[in-house]
């Protein structure tokens, strides 16, 4: 252990530790922009030290030092409040803010911006220095993210996100001095990268640089159109749309979200669980006749559009093995603007159907050419749990204070099974549920399969399906999931079935969701708890039991596997290039 | 890293001679698959790249990338750094005027002026003939030449801009 003082109060921390940890251990707030610890299994800590904003006092030492990247040692002296450290730290925001748009008002971070909040907190009430300011293009190009490198300050944490956490490898520092930028190679456009639209970049920004493309107008907009507007919501959003009415991690709102967009004026309410069963059928299907072949093992499971689109760019030698299924989000669409409309009697044209996801790759993943199964585009608009949010507010709907809801029949109803897709294992425990049942032909009791929970970045286990020894493994964050398919790329790993997401700890923390600013450890947890236990109360929890999945079948699909569920409920993938 | 795409076919439709040549260099290099590792290789393949295509057009990007096993990202972010790289055409000659301090002071924006009008061509761009760039470098560790002018590797010092006309006869 080493022993330090800070501002004359003793502390103690292990070896490898900063001053800025050994200053939390004190609860002392040291401000910190680029500084950047990774969570939900995926252990990277970004300390570059390039924002300066968290220097302190060293005795002994003439200049100040960044507390981020500045190991504790024995018998340190450090003041991190005297007036030398605060007026650096006031000259280092002053200057990132000399070279920083001055739009807040506007600014889609608003409110959420970490360089405001500083601004705030130093009591920064004038900028001092004038000079020249950095004029980039603006990136729209794609369907999910925005690039507005004008108002990146070089802190080099989405960086981290994509390379480090991620292993995409899309963003890099170009340039250098004051025409340094963030950006891809040749500067181009998003949409002609790998990128995969996890959004984990414009989870790490703390200013507006990266932000999901806004649909809330065109939102509104078909509300108002006179079509048939239904919306859908995936298992994600319910435990962390409360988090931006104040409403505590991990609180489910499944109820209050259901009467929100009544009041806001949808059609008809669904749910993306009912999809979610209905992906277990049909995954579950594929994996039962895999097994029995011994060919194309392991599966990989495809719900993750950012997981899809990583290894159609990055592991085009692994493309027989993900699962065929689309994910939940274009099966709800394709079984809504077919079986649905029909039922009510509305032409696929006449419909809307619009998504609340906790991802910014699936609004990506809506605009894909071949999901037009039904015709037509098969899910519409996509919005984020985020954009939900400032919908429910601009709305004036006092979201705390409503009466809670059901969903609507028939696409609303859903299983346990269904909601734990939200968390990284979900998946998968969903599909051992009904494979269990299916290859036993009983309807077992033991359905907690705790081995594949939690937020480890990887897991693995092995699991008894009949007299099958499954094994299974299970990888959240594009960098985890990388190291599984390098074992299997080279042999080293047997598995039967392995869950895939793209984002660390799930879609309970998909680029969409409402930032978590510094406490994102502990949110993750409690959004997890929170849908492992909507699990638990959930009245029915396979996913091959849910009474309108199979009425489904039985008036309009068939069976799983049918010629009509490959049509509108399976999909193939496209090679694309590596850069 | 990255899935097996052939970024060697894609750079011998450039040149197969030069895609071998560069294949060859880097395959004499340690590699490994320890990416970290391999990072330390990247500007000195660079370099050598760069010499045998005299410039690094994306195609090589990605085949260096792919070899070093690191993202197209990382490559160009370290071209575009360094402005030794290039992944713009370069002419057969690259005139490359020093602009550091001492040649500064020593009149080297006079050089500028006068090799943009002889050659039509501003500081950066390269003819329309492929035959000369002009470049402006940062010092070249001969400051007692001031001003000094590099083409390709043969360094003039003490210039003038009566010596510019001489300067390019001298590239045949």
């Amino acid at each position: 252990m080493i022993n330090l003082t800070i501002n004359n109060l003793p502390v103690q921390v292990s070896e490898g530790q900063t001053v800025l940890d050994a200053a939390h251990k004190l609860g002392i707030d040291i401000p910190t922009l680029c500084h950047l610890k990774s969570t939900g299994g995926c252990h990277v800590e970004s300390k570059t030290g390039s924002c300066r904003v968290c220097v302190v006092e060293i005795d002994g030492r003439p200049n100040l030092a960044p507390s981020c990247c500045t190991p504790a040692t024995e018998g340190m002296k450090i003041i991190t409040s005297s007036l030398r450290v605060i007026n650096a730290r006031r000259t280092m925001l002053d200057l990132l803010l000399s070279d920083h748009p001055k739009d807040c008002l506007t600014c889609e971070k608003s409110g959420d911006c970490q360089l405001q909040d500083l601004a705030a907190k130093l009591g920064l009430h004038r900028i001092k220095y004038k000079g020249e300011m950095s004029k980039h293009e603006i990136d729209v190009s794609s369907e999910s993210i925005v690039r507005d490198p004008n108002k990146c300050i070089m802190c080099r944490r989405c960086e981290t996100a994509c390379n480090v956490v991620q292993t995409v490898g899309v963003l890099s520092g170009v340039g250098r001095g004051f025409e340094a930028v963030v950006g891809p190679a040749d500067l181009r456009p998003l949409s002609e990268t790998k990128c995969t639209f996890c959004g984990q970049c414009v989870a790490a920004c703390p200013t507006g640089a990266l932000t999901e493309v806004d649909h809330t107008y065109k939102c509104w907009n078909a509300i108002n159109s006179g079509k048939t507007v239904v919306v859908q919501t995936a298992p994600a959003v319910r435990v962390a749309l409360g988090e931006a009415f104040g409403m505590e991690p991990g609180s489910v709102t499944t109820g209050k979200m259901v009467t929100a967009l009544r009041m806001m004026g949808f059609s008809k309410v669904f749910d993306t669980d009912f999809s979610a069963d209905l992906t277990i059928m049909e995954e579950t299907t594929e994996f039962i006749e895999r097994l029995k072949s011994g060919k194309n093992l392991p599966i990989l499971t495809s719900c993750c559009p950012g997981w899809v689109k990583f290894f159609e760019h990055q592991f085009q030698d692994l493309m027989h093995i993900p699962s065929t299924c689309k994910s939940p989000q274009q099966m709800f669409g394709a079984i809504a603007k077919t079986y649905y409309a029909k039922k009510i009697g509305v032409k696929a044209e006449d419909m809307i159907v619009v998504s609340v996801m906790p991802c910014l790759a699936k609004k990506y993943e809506s605009a894909r050419d071949e999901f037009n199964a039904s015709g037509t585009r098969d899910v519409d608009i996509v919005i984020s749990t985020r954009e939900l949010a400032s919908m429910i507010k601009e709305a004036g709907i006092a979201f705390d204070h409503l009466e809670e809801s059901q969903y609507d029949d028939p696409l609303g109803e859903s299983t346990g099974a269904g909601v734990i897709f939200g968390a990284t294992g979900g998946v998968l425990e969903a599909a051992l549920r009904t494979a269990a049942d299916w290859v036993t032909g009983k309807d077992l009791q033991e359905i907690d399969f705790t081995a594949v929970r939690g937020l480890d970045g990887i897991k693995e286990a092995t699991v008894k399906v009949g007299d099958l020894e499954v094994k299974a493994a299970i990888s959240s964050g594009l960098g985890n999931a990388r190291k599984l398919l390098e074992k299997i790329r080279k042999g080293e790993a047997q598995y039967h079935i392995i869950e895939i997401m793209a984002c660390p700890g799930g879609c309970l923390n998909g680029g969409g969701q409402p930032y978590t600013g510094g406490r994102c450890d502990e949110i993750l947890a409690k959004r997890m708890e929170a849908i492992y236990r909507d699990d638990k109360n959930a009245k029915i929890r396979k996913s091959h039991q849910n009474p309108s999945i199979k009425k489904l079948y039985e008036e309009f699909l068939g069976k799983p596997g049918s010629e009509l569920s490959h049509k509108l409920l399976h999909t193939h993938y496209h090679g694309r290039r590596n850069v | 890293m990255s899935c097996p795409i052939n970024s060697k076919a894609e750079l011998a439709k450039l040149s197969p001679e030069k895609a071998e040549e560069l294949d060859v260099y880097l395959t004499s290099l340690p590699l490994t698959d320890d990416r970290e590792r391999n990072r330390g290789f990247l500007i000195q393949s660079l370099h050598k790249a760069q010499e045998i295509f005299t410039y690094l057009p994306s195609v090589v990007q990605v085949h260096v990338a792919n070899r070093l096993g690191l993202h197209l990202a990382e490559v160009y972010g370290v071209i575009s750094f360094y402005s030794y790289f290039t992944d713009k055409p370069v002419g057969r000659y690259k005139i490359n005027i020093c602009t550091g301090t001492a040649c500064f002071v020593k009149g080297a924006d006079k050089l500028v002026e006068e090799f943009q009008r002889y050659l039509g061509i501003k500081l950066g761009e390269t003819g329309t003939d492929g035959k000369f760039s002009l470049t402006g470098l940062r010092c070249v560790g001969a400051c007692s030449m001031a001003p000094v002018v590099m083409v390709n590797d043969r360094v003039y010092g003490n210039v003038t801009t009566k010596m510019v006309p001489e300067i390019i006869s001298d590239c045949k």
